[in-house]
């Protein structure tokens, strides 16, 4: 869901530059904060095993492919701010390094990657997990969060073409959140995977809200 | 956090970065998909804005493409792991 340059109209991409940067600014902060007794390397390695398990796109139905996003992993290890600095932190990698992603488009790929494919999948996860400690409440409610983040990502990035005037909403909404409806199971498949795997060897890393 | 689950970590990650990646399916993504079928494509096509070092995860100069993908697969892993644990860091030591 990388958004290459030429995409958006610089009206559109000007002030999500200006969102991300300051939500970026404001997550960092309380990244610092959720830190104090977090080992810093975590973060690196969730920031690695993203940008890889990004690589990896999966054939979806229509000659279309999909790949992992993880923002609602990173948000389920990690809490929200500091899933929002890793998601951060790859997007801007793929961007400069890799040209996934164009560089005017970064704070909107960051809006919708980070804030909303992370911060918001947090939300919507500790909502339906509750205060379960139960392994399969766990894995429903990040499966849950996984997907919407997917399919509420695509509908932002949908919103973004149609204010820029780069396809009618009426047309470009309908057709991303269909692909995306797709694409979401497969979030949703991996990253219960994966959190499967981290509850059965280590749970403890799974976030804890005030337990930072 | 102990040194060996980030070792597991940084491990797990190189090897799907390294050696999945090039069999990673080559049909457009979502975004692409839509982009084709409403007809903007093309608008994405321009010259970029950054002349990335390494276009499209294919290290240059690697001939083979399996190669040049895995090269740069191997090359964002550990830039992304010293990006982000530098960032956390940084972001820790800030009052």
């Amino acid at each position: 869901m990388h958004i290459p340059d030429g995409f958006l109209a610089a009206r559109v991409w000007g002030p999500l530059w200006i969102a991300g940067a300051g939500g970026l600014w404001w997550a960092l902060g309380a990244a610092g904060r959720a830190l104090k007794d977090r080992a810093v390397p975590l973060m690196g390695v969730m920031a690695a095993f993203i940008f890889a398990a990004q690589m990896l796109n999966f054939p979806v139905a229509g000659g279309t492919s999909g790949h992992l996003i993880g923002g609602a992993l990173a948000a389920v290890l990690l809490g929200p701010a500091c899933a929002v600095a890793v998601i951060a932190v790859v997007l801007i990698v793929q961007c400069l390094v890799f040209q996934d992603g164009g560089l005017t488009a970064l704070g909107a790929n960051v809006v919708n990657m980070a804030f909303i494919g992370a911060a918001l999948a947090y939300f919507i996860y500790a909502a339906a997990r509750g205060s379960s400690r139960e392994r399969g409440r766990i894995l429903t409610a990040a499966a849950v969060a996984a997907w919407c983040s997917v399919v509420l990502a695509s509908a932002a990035c949908a919103l973004q073409l149609a204010l820029s005037g780069t396809s009618p909403l009426r047309v470009v909404l309908p057709a991303m959140l269909a692909v995306h409806a797709l694409i979401g199971v497969g979030e949703a498949v991996i990253t219960c995977l994966v959190l499967s795997f981290v509850l059965a060897v280590r749970p403890d890393l799974i976030y804890e809200g005030g337990r930072g | 956090m102990d040194r060996r689950t980030v070792l597991a970590g940084l491990a797990v990650s190189m090897v799907l970065a390294v050696f999945l990646s090039p069999f990673a399916s080559p049909r457009p993504d979502g975004l692409e998909r839509v982009a084709e079928d409403k007809g903007f494509l093309h608008r994405g096509e321009g010259e970029p804005a950054l002349a990335a070092p390494v276009p499209d995860y294919a290290m240059p100069g690697v001939g083979r493409e399996g190669l040049a993908t895995a090269a740069a697969g191997a090359l964002g892993t550990l830039l992304t792991f010293a990006a982000a644990a530098g960032v956390a860091a940084i972001a820790k030591r800030r009052p």
